[in-house]
């Protein structure tokens, strides 16, 4: 019953593994991936060399690394706190939790379209808001420092609403006479959430985290390549490794040196992963995720 | 905020004697409430733009309630509705076919991944595991898909990507594994085989699940931009999101133009842009307000484990 399944996986994943090769050729199209010139690491050389490889891997662990601990810390905090209120306003709690994941279905196209009203130098709101406060209006298509948080809103505001529900669910399906018993021993509320709440979540954190790091090699594309109009200016800040090798690809034409850049991504991120569920599995062996 | 910190370290105080007044239930009451306008604030925001007049927004600036009410957008859009509407088609045919054959295939392979007898389970479920981490990356899928397989400018390559999704098949495992066994092995002893099994009794149980998933599946179609982006030059198969996409750096592309001009356009551009964006993002927030009440049933992520 799987067959067909199985099937598409092994056609749209397991075939272009074969396609790594790539990397390691001076790739033309008229000759395919068996008959190109092995070049053996020259594209890795000329992506070095080029001086980009620093700037696309650090700004892509390092937004990765501030939107994994910004979603982590709202969306936790608003799961307790929603969890907080759950049994005495059921309808409102309802009401709170809709309306976040309500982001969580917009695509980046629209999401780059709201950014837009927001921040166009303009008529967006921010900079209309600071100059009725006497400020002065500030050009973000064309201010780089400004992304890194700018972007975390942005991822924050569209994932934290899943983040939520996931935990949660969690949450509820915890053994409300833990809590009981809790109360009865003289725990409050802070009390209850550090000592149980917490403690019980932490493998689903733990997979969140391990989960995200997996992917801290693989920037979201929409994200970095819509919301900031794709702006050259903004490269400095925002260039991640996926939008360069999109640009490599399409723009540069460069395919041998996309898929060095590809294949480091996909090395390096599966280290990664391979080495944090490895770190996990010893301190916690029934966290790992495998 | 040590007052605050000091309430919340009170003992909840037992059901019958709990005080009219709850500060620390207001306080939370009060931060969500805030947390859900800055949620939903910028829906808000668009949807208003895109039923106010241009020049009330240049003027003013955008507002929660819509300045100078004016369907002006809308009947520029659809003024010529030949485009959009073949957009919407491609979307929505695209959306439809990949959903209900992507939770097909998906849900049988979890069912057979959920049988504790089943010989394959743990090879099986590392081959779907090892997909998620580890990829060949843009460059290689790009050129299987253009050189060899032939599919750009077809619908079907909107569709097969995504069909099969780790993540997704991993869910429904542990979802289908989580049914109670006494069922399922009545129905064996009554002579059910497996696909009699599967769709009789399994998908019947699994609303929850299905509809979650099946939630997420339509977002990832009804929202994708990237493959079209990829592999769709022909005019007539582009879908909404790429439609918006193009209007939106169409748009950037004029008003560059015609500042440099330095005249103005009659093209409203802030609130045609808002109200391509409130048609993208319609029927996927109709689909969500029918769904959601699953989510969390729906969302056991317990499950990546084996």
């Amino acid at each position: 019953m799987g067959a067909p399944a199985l099937l598409v996986l092994f056609v749209f994943h397991y075939l272009p593994l074969a396609g790594l090769a790539i990397a390691f050729e001076d790739f033309r199209p008229s000759t395919g991936i068996f008959g190109s010139h092995w070049v053996g690491l020259a594209n890795f050389r000329y992506l070095l060399a080029g001086g980009d490889a620093w700037r696309i891997t650090r700004n892509t662990v390092g937004m990765n690394g501030l939107f994994i601990a910004a979603n982590l810390v709202v969306s936790l905090g608003l799961a307790v706190l929603l969890n907080e209120l759950r049994d005495r306003s059921r309808w409102l709690s309802r009401v709170y939790q809709s309306t976040m994941f309500l982001p969580y279905v917009l695509s980046y196209v629209v999401l780059t379209n709201f950014v837009l009203t927001f921040l166009e130098s303009n008529t967006g709101i921010v900079n209309h808001l600071l100059r009725a406060f006497g400020g002065n209006g500030v050009d973000f298509y064309n201010s780089p420092g400004w992304w890194p948080l700018i972007l975390t809103v942005v991822e924050v505001w569209k994932g934290a609403g899943f983040w939520v529900v996931v935990y949660l669910a969690g949450i509820m399906a915890m053994n409300p006479q833990l809590f009981e018993a809790a109360a009865l021993d003289g725990a409050g509320r802070w009390a209850q959430i550090r000592r149980i709440t917490l403690p019980l979540l932490t493998p689903l954190i733990i997979m969140n985290v391990l989960l995200s790091v997996s992917h801290i090699f693989n920037a979201d594309f929409g994200l970095f390549f819509q919301v900031t109009l794709n702006s050259p200016t903004l490269y400095p800040t925002t260039d991640v490794i996926d939008t360069y090798v999109y640009r490599s690809l399409t723009s540069t034409g460069d395919i041998g040196m996309a898929a060095a850049a590809g294949f480091y991504q996909a090395v390096v991120g599966f280290l990664l992963v391979v080495g944090a569920n490895w770190w996990v599995r010893r301190r916690s062996g029934e966290n790992a995720l495998f | 905020m040590a007052q605050q910190a000091s309430t919340l370290d009170r003992p909840r105080p037992a059901v019958r004697s709990r005080p009219r007044v709850d500060v620390p239930r207001i306080v939370m009451h009060g931060i969500l409430t805030l947390v859900s306008l800055a949620f939903v604030m910028p829906l808000l925001i668009i949807v208003s733009a895109s039923f106010s007049s241009e020049s009330a927004i240049s003027a003013n600036g955008y507002s929660v309630l819509p300045r100078q009410f004016s369907t002006f957008a809308y009947r520029y859009v659809l003024d010529d509705p030949s485009a959009i509407l073949r957009a919407y088609g491609v979307s929505i045919l695209v959306t439809t076919v990949g959903t209900v054959a992507s939770l097909a295939v998906m849900s049988m392979l979890a069912f057979s991944l959920a049988q504790r007898s089943y010989r394959l389970r743990r090879p099986l479920s590392f081959y779907v595991l090892f997909t998620m981490i580890f990829s060949g990356g843009l460059v290689p899928g790009y050129i299987l898909i253009t050189q060899y397989l032939h599919l750009q400018n077809t619908l079907l390559v909107l569709i097969l990507p995504y069909l099969v999704s780790p993540w997704f098949v991993l869910l429904l495992r542990t979802f289908f594994s989580q049914l109670p066994d006494e069922i399922l092995d009545a129905a064996r002893v009554d002579g059910a085989g497996d696909w009699r099994l599967f769709t009789r009794i399994v998908l019947p149980l699994s609303k929850p699940a299905l509809a979650t998933v099946g939630l997420f599946v339509a977002l990832v179609y009804w929202n994708d931009w990237w493959l079209g982006l990829l592999y769709i030059t022909n005019d007539k198969l582009i879908p909404v999101q790429l439609f918006l996409y193009r209007i939106l750096t169409n748009i950037d592309f004029v008003t560059s133009q015609s500042q440099f001009a330095g005249q103005s356009l009659d093209v409203p551009i802030q609130t045609l842009r808002a109200a391509i964006a409130v048609l993208a993002i319609g029927p996927i927030v109709v689909a969500f307000f029918f769904v959601q009440r699953f989510l969390i049933r729906g969302i056991t992520v317990g499950g990546v484990k084996d």
